[in-house]
């Protein structure tokens, strides 16, 4: 076991282009490569994604295997649990990093207990113990009121990390790097699985993971008209509409609007937090924001607390005024 | 159809942020006075999704919990809406585990009960948040799981399942039994009836102990963990906060708008 070396980044395609979040895992764990003088390996699993190769060896990957298959066209479980099976096998790293994407945290953990041990999911912070070489492993727990280390001393070390907790290396394409072709040698009969359907749910306007303002709800708004003038605030603002959970479980908005621990991770300039009483879930999805406004008639909400600037008071009564004094002063 | 639905006790999730403390010197967290601990959030979305399959073409569901402690009424809960079973793992030995221990024991929880279509989890509990004992039990049972499911509807040994993507969720087809991991979007859980909890207070769960099961106490609890925390804290809350006043709320909303704007925030 401790003969595994080096680092292995998980680099997730999408419509085929590689996602963001690989280049992020690629530049932290280029990082943790150094840390332990040991190399930084990417694996690409899919169906026609050898072109992605010098992608991802200009992002900083020194050797990339390459598991392609028409049987990988779409993910599922079984069949990329299998083909990465047969890449740790082959390629027996130290530490595994996945992206904690809705691919990543379903990939890591049947691949953590396929390899006999367990990951750790949503790490928002990854690095060596320079004596024992151990990855310490930091993680929210506790829906983000507290964070744990946790570590291993069983390899390999999977991991999934936050989206945008790390730093992606400049694009280099002058970089050189080894390509191994891994042959899964899949048989689909052993794929349990089938996608019937792909449904996409559209939102209007700014996407939130996008906005560099984000006008957010919670049950305080008390319904779908409520968001209405939330939409017009963040029109003008050119800014994206968010929610907590209540308002997307009573279907006020779309599910994908949710912020937090189990919905989107944002880190916009503002998050304008509207009777949203900051739960510890909440907050986990936005205190990467830079500047953070609560509007919410409870002085004792732990989103004032949180927030760089408040206002006390109802909503109601609050929005449309805010709304007339930003125009104003948007056009002035 | 028979449903095995894995179910948890842990501290309320919705206790207030400042009532949540950590005791450093054992690294654990102390339960708020004076707040009853819940069944975890998820697990009871996992019971919701499992009666609605009994509502439309009827069947059996066990309800497992592992842990110390459990409060009767608490673990009670999924009996109270509607479930059929409940198998306690109750005993010091299960105690400390992490997602791995956690899974192998329910594992061969499983395997001893042994008549199963479906495995329903939470998608995570909400006290590590680790988002791995369903994925734990599908691979150490050698079965398929879904997990962020949001439907399911189950027909001729086969289940048709929507699971969650990022920008909506995709139906996908699977051969039973299988596990799946419920999200919230499965639809509130349902609220226990008078009968349910009459019902409830006088079925007696089944307690079974590692030797029960067959299970060797190395496997389980802290010893069978293959994590090690080294430290647990809470992060600190940077910033102060500037309350924007004003004569009336009118008048603090365009404070605050131009307070935004001197600060260039916008
Ligand atoms: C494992 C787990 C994961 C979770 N994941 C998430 C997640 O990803 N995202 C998420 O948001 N939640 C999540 N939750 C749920 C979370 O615990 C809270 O229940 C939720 O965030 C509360 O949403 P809220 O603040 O909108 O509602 P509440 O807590 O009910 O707060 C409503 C607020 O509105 C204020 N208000 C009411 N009326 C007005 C008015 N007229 N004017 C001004 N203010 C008003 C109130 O003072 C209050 O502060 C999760 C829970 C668990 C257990
Ligand atoms: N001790 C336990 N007893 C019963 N079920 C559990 C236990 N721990 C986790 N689970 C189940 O696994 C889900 C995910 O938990 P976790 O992987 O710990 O985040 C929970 O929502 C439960 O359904």
């Amino acid at each position: 076991m401790a003969d595994n070396k080096g680092v292995m980044a998980y680099c997730e395609v999408a419509d085929g282009k590689l996602a963001a979040i690989g280049a992020e895992l690629l530049g932290g764990g280029r990082k943790l490569a150094d840390d332990l003088g040991e190399e930084l390996v990417a694996v690409l699993v899919g169906s026609g994604v050898s072109g992605l190769v010098q992608e991802a060896i200009a992002l900083g990957a020194e050797k990339v295997y390459v598991v392609d298959d028409e049987l990988l066209k779409e993910y599922q479980a079984d069949s990329y649990v299998a083909a990465m099976e047969k890449v740790a096998m082959q390629a027996m790293p130290r530490i595994i990093m996945l992206g904690q994407t809705n691919v990543g945290r379903d990939l890591a953990p049947r691949l953590a207990f396929r390899l006999g041990t367990a990951a750790s999911l949503d790490c928002l912070e990854l690095a060596i113990d320079a004596d024992s070489k151990a990855l310490l492993q930091t993680k929210p727990v506790y829906g983000g009121n507290a964070y744990a280390v946790f570590t291993t001393e069983y390899y390999p070390q999977v991991v999934t990390a936050r989206v945008k907790s790390m730093q992606p290396l400049e694009r280099d394409d002058s970089r050189k790097g080894e390509v191994i072709n891994v042959d899964a040698g899949l048989d689909a009969s052993a794929i349990r699985t089938r996608v019937v359907e792909k449904v996409v749910e559209e939102v209007e306007g700014i996407k939130l993971e996008d906005a560099s303002i984000i006008v957010s709800g919670g049950r305080g708004i008390g319904g779908a008209d409520g968001f209405k003038q939330l939409e017009e605030l963040a029109k003008i603002l050119k800014a994206a509409v968010g929610a907590s959970r209540p308002p997307c479980d009573n279907a006020w908005v779309p599910a994908g609007l949710q912020v937090g621990l189990t919905g989107k991770i944002v880190s916009p300039d503002l998050y304008i937090a509207i009777a949203i009483s900051g739960s510890s879930q909440h907050m986990s999805g936005c205190s990467g924001s830079k500047n953070i406004v609560a509007i919410n008639k409870d002085p004792e909400a732990n989103i004032v607390k949180q927030a760089r600037f408040a206002v006390i008071g109802d909503w109601k009564k609050i929005i449309p005024a805010f709304t007339e004094k930003i125009k104003e002063l948007m056009a002035g | 159809m028979n449903m095995i639905v894995c179910v948890k006790q842990v501290i309320d999730p919705e206790a207030p942020p400042a009532t949540f403390k950590i005791d450093t010197s054992t690294n654990q967290v102390v339960p708020p006075a004076g707040m009853s601990p819940v069944i975890d959030p998820y697990g009871e979305y996992a019971v919701e999704a499992a009666l609605k399959i009994k509502d439309a073409v009827g069947g059996k569901i066990t309800a497992i919990s592992l842990g110390t402690n459990q409060l009767r009424d608490v673990v009670k809960k999924p009996l109270s809406m509607g479930a059929d079973e409940l198998v306690l793992l109750e005993d010091e030995a299960y105690d400390g585990g992490d997602s791995f221990s956690t899974a192998f024991a329910l594992a061969a929880v499983i395997k001893k009960i042994g008549e199963y279509d479906l495995i329903l989890c939470g998608r995570e509990a909400s006290d590590w948040n680790a988002g791995q004992v369903g994925s734990g039990i599908a691979e150490i049972l050698g079965l398929p799981s879904i997990t962020l499911v949001k439907k399911i509807d189950v027909a001729d040994g086969k289940a048709r399942i929507e699971r969650l993507t990022s920008d909506g969720y995709e139906v996908i087809e699977v051969s039973l039994p299988a596990v799946v991991t419920v999200s919230n979007e499965i639809g509130e859980p349902r609220y226990p009836t008078i009968k349910g909890i009459m019902g409830a207070k006088k079925k007696d769960p089944t307690v079974w102990t590692p030797a029960d099961v067959g299970l060797d106490p190395a496997q389980i609890g802290a010893a069978g963990r293959k994590t090690k925390m080294l430290k647990l804290f809470q992060p600190a809350h940077e910033g102060q906060v500037e309350i924007i006043e004003g004569e009336s709320p009118e008048e603090s909303a365009a404070n605050l708008a131009s307070k935004l704007r001197e600060a260039k925030i916008f």
